[in-house]
């Protein structure tokens, strides 16, 4: 997906010759089009959200995101994505370096079975590890015999998690790595730099926007899935509900205010996290532009 | 070496999956720990009750797995409850709640959702807890009243002032009428909406199973959304503004009036109705494995109690307990009413109208 | 040239055993073994049951529904993700940032709360649905609804695919059709759009894949009618809600089977195009 192209993306833009451009009204035109259709398709259910759940006035709001149930589920979520992400990120380097680095078979099948989380329907992605895990399920009665619950605690919905964001990272990594190509690590095992070094020293730095950019990706991803968890989670209210489905059992208590009031909550927080990226970005963008002048 | 570097990752791996396995033993030796020390409390209960001891009792935590219509009840009961049986023995007692649709909650408890009790829409989903050994067969026997210690029944809720005139079964398939109930599939509460059709077409039409199928069929003719469970559909009706009628129980009928708007809404009862038994259990077997069973019996119990069915009927059940049920008289209107038995039980009812290939599924296929 | 630069690699660069090995322990843990449960799960069938099961008219019909309406949400975002792209990329706009961000919002928001928000918009008494609603236009509890539920998961897939390969774009390309004389549009149509297209395929196709197994954000604004607004995840659902493990896991392998294959034509043609441009 994006990879780090987007971090260069305006220095780009702008510096076109007009002979391959569009003329000025083309351009608005498009622009406009484009405007107005993420407007329609993105952003108004998104303002949507933000009007329902101030549509009672801010007191209510203040009291759905401060309720005990509330609370509990936050923790929950952000633990949750606490142990995902980083597992995922680590997969994702892992998994990219491997297929960028080297040549083996079966390239093309792995990659596709990276990807296959993103096609599977959340509902069978529950499933699965009910079927794995459940007390009818494969290992069921060897868990239960040994008193260790999966599925309807933490690890079972931190095992759905992972699986809906295993693509996130990898999917980024993968093409900005094998644009990168390999000169820059073999230059530095000719100058005799161990593996880890040539990772910490070489590597990392050149993929750390799309490394970012990834787990941005799947830390919203993580905190916001709704089916997968709602299979394995059991609903033990304070217990094991995350953010999503505390908004759905809101929702179905007739506190739409209040559900849509959370689910604002999950909104700024996958904003606060792009808004970091975007920050980022532009203090690299700065001092790249430092150095050209220098 | 590379062969010794994928072993290693192999062991990381290894590692990572232990990690998870702690931590799912870690949060279970939690419940397990208190559930040990439970144990002695629990069976200290008993005696305790008759000859209180000095000594405080560790506390002990129910978990509670419910239907979607509850919620509301349990929350005032939980607190009865616990002020109760801290009176009684000195205990404190958690009551943790799950909600959701009767089907998948039943579900849930059978794939290792550690439920000391169920109280489920339908007899038929506590059945299905019978066969994996989690409940033993004669468990509508162990309390009152075929273990149901309140009922509801099956009512209309039309938009203020009746605009399309519907007093009963009959009137919603008139032309221009839309009916909102959810889908029998996955809603218990619909499948007494279903029934509650059938037996008022039998009825009509001197047990004409034939005629009893055209007028359902006729009747989700009439349905424009079919939501998924019981809640769903009364967003829809509510909220959404949609169809002149929602099929509903009688205690949400009376809840979505309440806290939606006495301006909006009538309730309408129609000239027959089903009986309608939302039964409890106590999981034999995460009881007996938890050693909760003294405290979830006791817990199913006091349901019966006076203060418990004065709960029940000011979260608009119907209260089995004569005399709670005669100061709530008004409140809940006497009509015909046919039982889950008219139709030989839940298993003949369910194989006969909604598994697959069903009266149900029938009415929706293609051509007929 | 470049080909045996990645083949030399193989012998000086370290870590290829450590990364494929957790690569592959990890995906087996957690993708692998859980999925082949599916597997497992419906050779308790038999085939004719299995059949039977798959090929129930309502079973069909769900499926219709799915791909039909994944089908045109991943054209909608195709020309609309190519168009945000594009204009992401090559434009100087205020807002721009914002725009860029937008595009991942889909990602973020939980889909329940998509549903949720969509269907308040949509339903006849929302936003839209009311303005809609005199024109004679159903949204909401339509196949119409479904399709823009999609739409909405779908964007990001198709923005993100094509915007990297938009700005890596040789720019002495389209300078040389201009030189040979072609206007703007040809320019586009004949030049830009071919090495686009494996991207754009690939952003279909992961909307569409993603579509089919869209569940959260559809079931709120379906209405879900027995075979005309009824998903196929659904229809797992329901069968897990009347304790169909095997029904379930049928209906289940199938579309596993589809979103597998069609992933693995995605990639295979990629591999393909990127071959022949190292050849080139």
């Amino acid at each position: 997906m994006a990879g780090a192209v987007t971090a260069h993306l305006s220095q780009e833009a702008s510096k076109r010759p007009k002979h391959i451009t569009e003329s000025a009204g083309v351009k608005w035109v498009l622009i406009s089009i484009a405007i107005l259709f993420l407007g329609l398709a993105v952003a108004m259910p998104l303002v949507s959200v933000f009007i329902e759940a101030f549509k009672k006035g801010f007191d209510v709001y203040k009291a759905a995101i401060t309720d005990p149930d509330a609370l509990s589920a936050l923790r929950l979520t952000l633990l949750v994505a606490l142990i995902a992400v980083p597992l995922n990120a680590v997969f994702g380097i892992a998994a990219a370096w491997a297929i960028s680095k080297f040549r083996f078979k079966g390239k093309n099948l792995l990659i596709t079975l990276i990807d296959l989380p993103f096609a599977v329907s959340p509902v069978i992605s529950g499933m699965i590890y009910i079927l794995l895990f459940g007390a009818q399920g494969f290992l069921g009665p060897w868990l239960d015999k040994h008193d260790i619950q999966i599925v309807f605690a933490l690890p079972g919905i931190v095992l759905a998690t992972i699986f809906v964001t295993v693509p996130f990272v990898a999917r980024e990594l993968i093409p900005l790595m094998q644009a990168q190509g390999v000169q820059e690590e073999e230059a530095a095992a000719s100058l005799g730099a161990k593996g880890w070094q040539i990772f910490w020293r070489v590597t990392l730095p050149n993929i750390k926007w799309g490394l970012l950019y990834g787990i941005i990706l799947s830390n919203a991803r993580a905190m916001g899935e709704f089916g997968a968890v709602s299979v394995v989670s059991g609903h033990i209210r304070g217990e094991t509900n995350t953010l999503p489905l505390h908004i759905e059992i809101l929702y179905n208590e007739y506190q739409f205010s209040a559900s849509f009031a959370v689910a604002s909550l999950l909104v700024m927080l996958a904003v606060l996290t792009l808004l970091v990226k975007a920050l980022f970005e532009w203090k690299t963008n700065q001092r790249a532009s430092q150095e050209k002048l220098d | 070496m590379k062969r010794l570097a994928i072993i290693r990752s192999f062991v990381l791996i290894l590692t990572f999956t232990l990690v998870l396995a702690a931590c799912g033993n870690n949060s279970n030796s939690n419940s397990a720990n208190s559930g040990n020390k439970e144990t002695p409390a629990a069976s200290n209960a008993g005696t305790a009750s008759e000859a209180p001891s000095e000594k405080p009792k560790d506390p002990v935590e129910l978990l509670n797995v419910s239907y979607d219509p509850t919620r509301e009840l349990y929350v005032k009961y939980n607190e009865a409850f616990s002020k109760y049986w801290k009176d009684k023995t000195g205990q404190e007692v958690t009551v943790k709640q799950s909600h959701g649709g009767s089907g998948a909650q039943a579900r849930a408890v059978i794939d290792g959702l550690k439920a000391d009790v169920v109280t489920l829409a339908l007899g038929y989903d506590i059945d299905a807890l019978v066969e994996p050994g989690l409940i033993k067969p004669d468990w509508q026997t162990k309390f009152e009243h075929n273990s149901a210690p309140y009922t509801s029944t099956i009512v209309f809720l039309v938009r203020k002032g009746n605009p399309k005139g519907i007093n009963d079964w009959n009137d919603l398939i008139k032309d221009g009428v839309e009916v909102i109930t959810p889908n029998p599939k996955t809603s218990g509460g619909a499948r007494w909406n279903y029934l509650a059709a059938w037996g008022y077409a039998l009825k009509q039409n001197g047990n004409d199973e034939a005629k009893a199928q055209e007028f359902v069929q006729q009747l989700y003719k009439h349905v424009p959304v079919l939501d998924s469970g019981a809640r769903g559909a009364t967003t829809t009706f509510v909220e959404k503004g949609i169809g002149d009628v929602l099929l509903a129980w009688e205690n949400e009928a009376y809840l979505s009036v309440k806290e939606l708007g006495p301006d909006k809404f009538d309730i309408v009862y129609p000239s027959l109705s089903i009986l309608a038994e939302p039964p409890v259990a106590v999981v034999d077997k995460v009881a007996d494995d938890r050693g909760t069973r003294e405290v979830a019996e006791a817990y199913l119990q006091y349901l019966y109690s006076d203060e418990g069915q004065e709960i029940a009927a000011q979260n608009y059940y119907r209260p089995i307990n004569e005399t709670v049920a005669a100061k709530y008289k008004d409140q809940f209107k006497d009509l015909e009413l046919i039982t889950i038995d008219d139709f030989g039980g839940w298993k003949t009812a369910q194989e006969k109208h909604f598994n697959d290939g069903g009266i149900f599924d029938k009415i929706y296929t293609p051509g007929s | 040239m470049k080909g045996s630069k990645v083949k030399k690699s193989k012998n000086v660069l370290p870590g290829f055993g450590l990364s494929m090995g957790f690569t592959i322990a990890y995906l087996s843990l957690i993708v692998l073994i859980p999925l082949a449960g599916v597997f497992v799960k419906t050779t308790g069938l038999s085939w004719n049951e299995f059949w039977a099961i798959i090929t129930n008219p309502r079973v069909i019909a769900s499926y219709r529904i799915s791909f039909t309406t994944s089908f045109f949400a991943a054209l909608t975002n195709l020309v609309f993700g190519l168009l945000v792209a594009w204009v992401l990329v090559r434009y100087r706009f205020p807002g721009k940032k914002i725009i860029d961000s937008l595009v991942d919002m889909p990602f973020a928001l939980p889909t329940a709360v998509a549903g949720i928000a969509l269907t308040a918009i949509y339903a006849p008494n929302g936003w839209v649905g009311s303005l809609l609603e005199p024109l004679g236009l159903k949204v909401a509890y339509t196949q119409l609804g479904i399709t823009i539920a999609l739409i909405f998961i779908g964007i990001p897939f198709v923005v993100r695919t094509v915007q990297p390969v938009l700005q890596d774009f040789d720019k002495e390309t389209e300078e040389a059709a201009v030189m040979l004389g072609a206007y703007r549009l040809r320019t586009f149509w004949k030049v830009i759009l071919p090495e686009l297209m494996p991207a754009l395929l690939t952003g279909f196709a992961l909307a569409f894949a993603r579509g089919i197994g869209e569940y959260g954000s559809v079931v709120f604004i379906s209405g879900n009618m027995p075979m005309r607004t009824e998903i196929a995840p659904l229809l797992i659902m329901t069968k897990l809600e009347q304790f169909d493990y095997k029904g379930a896991t049928a209906i289940a392998l199938v579309m596993l089977i589809i979103s597998f294959l069609l992933l693995l034509l995605i990639n295979f043609m990629q591999w393909r195009i990127n071959r022949r441009t190292i050849a080139d």
